[in-house]
């Protein structure tokens, strides 16, 4: 116990702040990504060939970007995105710097899970909306967004843990957080505490936000069968 | 009236190309139950979706009311498929919506400045402020719905969502949803193939019922010969992309000349 309470009283308070500047980068990246993302996810799966609104072109395109930005490793863009980071961001160092190249990884992520949440509505329901006369937005507004709401809640929860992975390997580059602590303190002073400390807290947080995201869109989903 | 000429729908593949319409004539009159019977793969879904154009027909023309409706596109396109309903096999409620939301729909996407209240002039309407008439649009909604809620005799199902109703109910709730905007024709697809044979019973009386008290034209698809039997005064019969077959019920059926009219009235296909 005695050892504990050391451990605490001289690590405590950076293991909080670590903490925080995680659920900070995790939490504000992803919101950003999907800001950006969400439009593209739509426009992907509404122009594709057998969408509702099929636009070849534009369709390759979105693609294709979805696709490059997916495969660039998140370790490798961190160093590749510098360049932007500091015009963005003013320096390369620290959480603020981190969360630029997070969101640029995160976005085209994001456009993909919404593309597959929206595919997933039975083509039959956007029929009948089109067989009443709803135009190509009220179709995506008041049919695909609202039917596909619970998956699209997943897709968050998927998005959002695995930006605390990310966040982790920020700290390479100094972007701050649980990884930063982790790699400065676990590995290269060998304090295997601290790296222990930080491996739990991360377990807890990606627990944390899984449940939540489960719970959250279990509640919201109406396909479950029982009188509400 | 729904007069269909010469009617042709061709599709391309790399291939080759397939033609499911061949120049197929119907004329429906108002009011009608009109049953388009065949086996599956006969083009009669090709058919059904092109009179509201959800497939564009090669070539031929579709006058509803003596207006070709194919050349239609943009708003035109969308205002003409709120006047005309249509159910389909699977039902497609929205699944994420209550039976009073989900009736509520076809009302919901006409915009606001379009969605005039019965026994009220478009002039007077036009004097009223954006929230009046949101209030209005509200009200107005809710009455027809439970108007509807009603007709389908679902009232004590309004909250439910459609997971929690049966097979039956859910095409009720469909039926309701079509009819919302006040239809003047009713396209059924196959609406009672997914259906057992009783419940199939109480939605064609109800559509018979519709029918009779609202004189919405009702046409039916269907492999199923009881279905034409029990409620369609006039039916053709399509196959291979052609009628072989049409006039009222009654006629076809006792006129067994064609192959396809025997085997559909013999062995029920």
């Amino acid at each position: 116990m005695a050892v504990l309470k050391e451990f605490l009283d001289n690590y405590g308070s950076m293991l909080v702040q670590g903490t925080l500047e995680t659920l900070y980068m995790t939490f504000f990246a992803t919101l950003n990504a999907y800001i950006i993302g969400l439009p593209i996810g739509i426009l992907a799966e509404v122009s594709r060939k057998g969408g509702i609104h099929p636009m070849p072109v534009v369709n390759k395109i979105l693609g294709i970007f979805i696709n490059i930005g997916r495969s660039i490793p998140f370790i490798i863009l961190l160093f590749a995105a510098i360049p932007v980071t500091r015009f963005i961001a003013g320096t390369t160092i620290g959480p603020k710097a981190a969360t630029v190249s997070l969101i640029i990884s995160a976005t085209p992520f994001v456009a993909r899970l919404i593309e597959n949440s929206l595919r997933e509505i039975d083509g039959g329901v956007i029929e009948a909306a089109k067989a009443m006369g709803a135009s190509d937005t009220q179709i995506v507004f008041k049919v695909m967004l609202p039917e596909a709401l619970p998956s699209i809640v997943m897709g968050i929860s998927l998005a959002t843990i695995t930006l605390v992975g990310y966040t982790a390997m920020a700290g390479v580059t100094g972007g701050g957080g649980l990884g930063h602590i982790a790699i400065s303190y676990g590995y290269h002073r060998y304090e295997t505490n601290m790296m222990m400390a930080t491996i739990v807290l991360l377990i807890l947080i990606v627990q944390i936000i899984q449940s939540i995201g489960q719970k959250l869109s279990k509640l919201i989903d109406k396909r479950g069968k029982g009188e509400n | 009236m729904i007069q269909i000429t010469e009617l042709t729908k061709v599709f391309q593949t790399k291939k080759q190309n397939l033609t499911v319409l061949n120049k197929i004539n119907i004329r429906i009159e108002d009011g009608d139950i009109f049953g388009i019977i065949g086996m599956s793969g006969a083009g009669k879904s090709t058919l059904i979706r092109c009179i509201n154009l959800l497939e564009k027909p090669t070539s031929g023309s579709i006058e509803i009311d003596g207006e070709d409706i194919t050349t239609k596109s943009g708003k035109q396109l969308l205002k003409l498929r709120k006047s005309i309903g249509m159910i389909f096999q699977n039902f497609n409620l929205l699944m994420q919506k209550n039976v009073r939301r989900n009736i509520a729909f076809g009302l919901e996407i006409i915009p606001i400045k379009d969605f005039i209240i019965e026994g009220m002039s478009k002039k007077e309407y036009d004097v009223l402020n954006y929230f009046q008439k949101r209030k209005l649009k509200k009200a107005e909604i809710n009455r027809r719905v439970d108007e509807l809620l009603a007709l389908v005799d679902l009232k004590e199902k309004e909250f439910n969502y459609p997971a929690q109703l049966s097979g039956g109910q859910r095409q009720r709730v469909a039926i309701a949803r079509a009819l919302a905007t006040k239809p003047t024709v009713l396209l059924c697809d196959e609406a009672t193939s997914a259906l057992d044979s009783l419940t199939t019973k109480s939605i064609l009386k109800l559509l018979k019922k519709i029918n009779e008290e609202t004189k919405v034209t009702i046409i039916v698809i269907t492999h199923e010969m009881n279905v034409v039997q029990e409620i369609c005064n006039k039916v053709v019969v399509l196959d291979k992309s052609e009628i072989v077959a049409a006039g009222s019920t009654e006629e076809v059926f006792s006129n067994e000349s064609s192959e396809i009219t025997q085997r559909l009235i013999g062995g029920i296909a």
